[in-house]
């Protein structure tokens, strides 16, 4: 089968996003990026399902500037089959995403499509849901373990509280959580190899989707500072501090 | 213009994310339905009728809505979306797995985890794992939003309001409940506790984690993680508290041998009082931190728990 996997470039996880001090937004200028960790953990599971012999083709895609190709040459250099790049300009929003992944998905007809839970930039946590609801297929969010059987996925769901597992029909969607698995690197000779691989360049305008905002960001703050702690000397203090100072125990 | 909010809970008992959300619900200032879907909800019902604000409850009682699936939760709550301007649920695996569904077939877009209400249309919300706070505006003429329940207070109680029975039935065939693992604990919750307790990748290993209890029961805290705790075996992923797991608020956060990566601060910066215990004292959790002890948490846990 064929497994779809949208991938999106953000800022690099260790970095401590600033805010621009006009409030316009995070300043992004020459802050180092890098593919999403749940992307990651999203294309290792589709590579997986290849090395099993259940997938026979991973294709990656991004939405996004032209700079996002170079998580697309990852993607393909840890060992997806083909790229596609719908490019555009604009910033956009979960329900566009969505929208131009289901003309893709239109396009590519796969049997599984594995997103990442969320993105660590706006922290939405939408995506794969709208993809689902869009494509009207079966759902597996938050997956920590994916077993296919036939024609039915079983997804294991880590949600509050403990476990659950559900049997999606396929075609189905499932998003990933940190724990599904451990992504691989990308040797030298494949990042060589992926320079080599198909990408596909799609006009997001060409996909016949209204991008038009359907949210108007008015200001980005930084949060409100706590104000500096002390240090205290041993046990009893911190224990006094607590009863007295603060008054939490 | 009215409001839905769709109750959390585990078909047992409400869960306290369903008050604060009807909280934020109100500071929308429409009148506010509930739906609570599930199995044997009768005392859940009534529990639910009297938290205050709440002008209706709607009950869909049917073993479809059991282990509230997205495909059937989604088809729900679509089919009562045409009286409300506003559908709201709680940031918790279930809302925000089915309520991006909702939005999509309704085609607007979702708010995620909002933590204030600006006004009908305009919310504030965290992004970059906390780095950042953006107030959004919607442009939708329905709002699809989640709450950050940690973000508001527990509502108090009031004469029991109408309760409706909603007789929408959908199984939408795309999908079918297999099994529920769940970790046992008699501790508070971890997202409604006054006092959390966690521990990270200092405690070394999962026994240690029991260090832990004896100063838990005393304070009656709940005990969470850190990502590099879970990702170790040390404890379950649920514990874990951050960006990418629980967001929690308490009185009293206690972080043992926790180094305090932008992650983890995601999940716990707005508790209260924060305290720290690490013996790395450039570790980034000391500027989070009120009271800071650089120490080994061996010695320092036993003597913590004696001196409570």
């Amino acid at each position: 089968m064929k497994v779809l996997v949208p991938i999106k470039r953000v800022i690099d996880y260790n970095v401590k996003a600033r805010v621009k001090p006009d409030n316009s937004g995070v300043d992004l200028t020459n802050v180092k990026m890098a593919m999403n960790p749940f992307c990651e953990i999203a294309v290792e599971e589709a590579i997986r399902l290849k090395e099993a012999g259940t997938a026979t083709e991973v294709v990656v895609v991004t939405i996004g500037a032209k700079a996002s190709q170079e998580q697309l040459r990852t993607a393909l250099a840890l060992g997806a089959d083909k790229a596609i790049h719908v490019e555009t300009e604009q910033n956009l929003e979960s329900i566009h995403i969505a929208k131009l992944l289901a003309k893709v998905v239109e396009q590519e007809s796969p049997e599984l499509v594995i997103l990442g839970k969320q993105s660590i930039d706006s922290d939405n946590n939408q995506t794969g849901q709208m993809l689902a609801a869009l494509t009207n297929r079966g759902q597996g969010t938050f997956a920590s373990k994916v077993v296919i059987e036939n024609d039915k996925v079983n997804v294991t769901r880590e949600v509050d509280g403990g476990l659950q597992t559900v049997a999606l029909n396929l075609p189905a969607i499932v998003t990933t959580d940190l724990r599904l698995n451990e992504p691989r690197y990308a040797s030298l000779p494949n990042i060589m190899k992926a320079k080599r691989k198909p990408l596909e360049v799609i006009a997001a305008d060409s996909l016949g989707v209204d991008l038009a905002p359907r949210i108007e960001l008015v200001s980005v703050e930084e949060p409100a500072k706590r104000s500096g702690g002390i240090i205290v000397e041993d046990v009893a203090q911190l224990v006094e501090k607590l009863k007295t100072e603060a008054k939490v125990i | 213009m009215k409001t839905l909010v769709i109750a959390e809970h585990d078909n047992g008992a409400l869960k306290p994310e369903t008050s604060k959300t009807i909280n934020a619900a109100k500071k929308l200032g429409f009148d506010v339905d509930v739906l609570l879907a599930g199995i044997n909800l009768g005392a859940m019902s009534e529990s639910l009728a009297s938290i205050e604000g709440v002008a209706n409850v709607l009950l869909a009682d049917n073993a479809v809505y059991e282990h509230q699936l997205a495909e059937s939760m989604t088809d729900l709550v679509l089919s009562l979306a045409d009286s409300y301007s506003h559908i709201v649920a709680s940031a918790t695996t279930t809302g925000k797995n089915f309520m991006p569904r909702v939005a999509a077939l309704l085609d607007v877009a979702q708010i995620s985890e909002i933590i204030d209400v600006i006004d009908t249309d305009t919310f504030k919300r965290p992004i970059y794992a906390g780095n950042a706070i953006a107030t959004v505006k919607s442009l939708d003429s329905k709002k699809v939003i989640t709450v950050r329940a940690s973000s508001f207070d527990l509502q108090g109680e009031q004469a029991p309001a109408n309760v409706t029975a909603v007789d929408a039935v959908s199984d939408s065939q795309l999908s079918s409940f297999v099994s529920v693992e769940q970790t046992e604990s008699e501790r508070p919750e971890l997202t409604a506790a006054d006092v959390v307790i966690s521990g990270g990748r200092g405690m070394q290993n999962g026994e240690n984690f029991a260090l832990l209890n004896g100063i838990a029961d005393k304070l009656g805290a709940a005990i969470g993680a850190s990502r590099a705790a879970v990702d170790a075996g040390f404890v379950p992923n649920d514990m874990q508290v951050g960006q990418t797991g629980k967001i929690v608020a308490p009185n009293l956060y206690i972080a043992v041998g926790i180094s305090g990566a932008i992650q983890h601060l995601a999940g716990m910066k707005d508790s209260k009082v924060i305290v720290a215990i690490n013996k790395d004292p450039d570790a980034p959790i000391f500027q989070v931190a009120d009271y800071g002890l650089v120490a080994d948490l061996f010695d320092v846990l036993p003597q913590l728990e004696q001196a409570l």
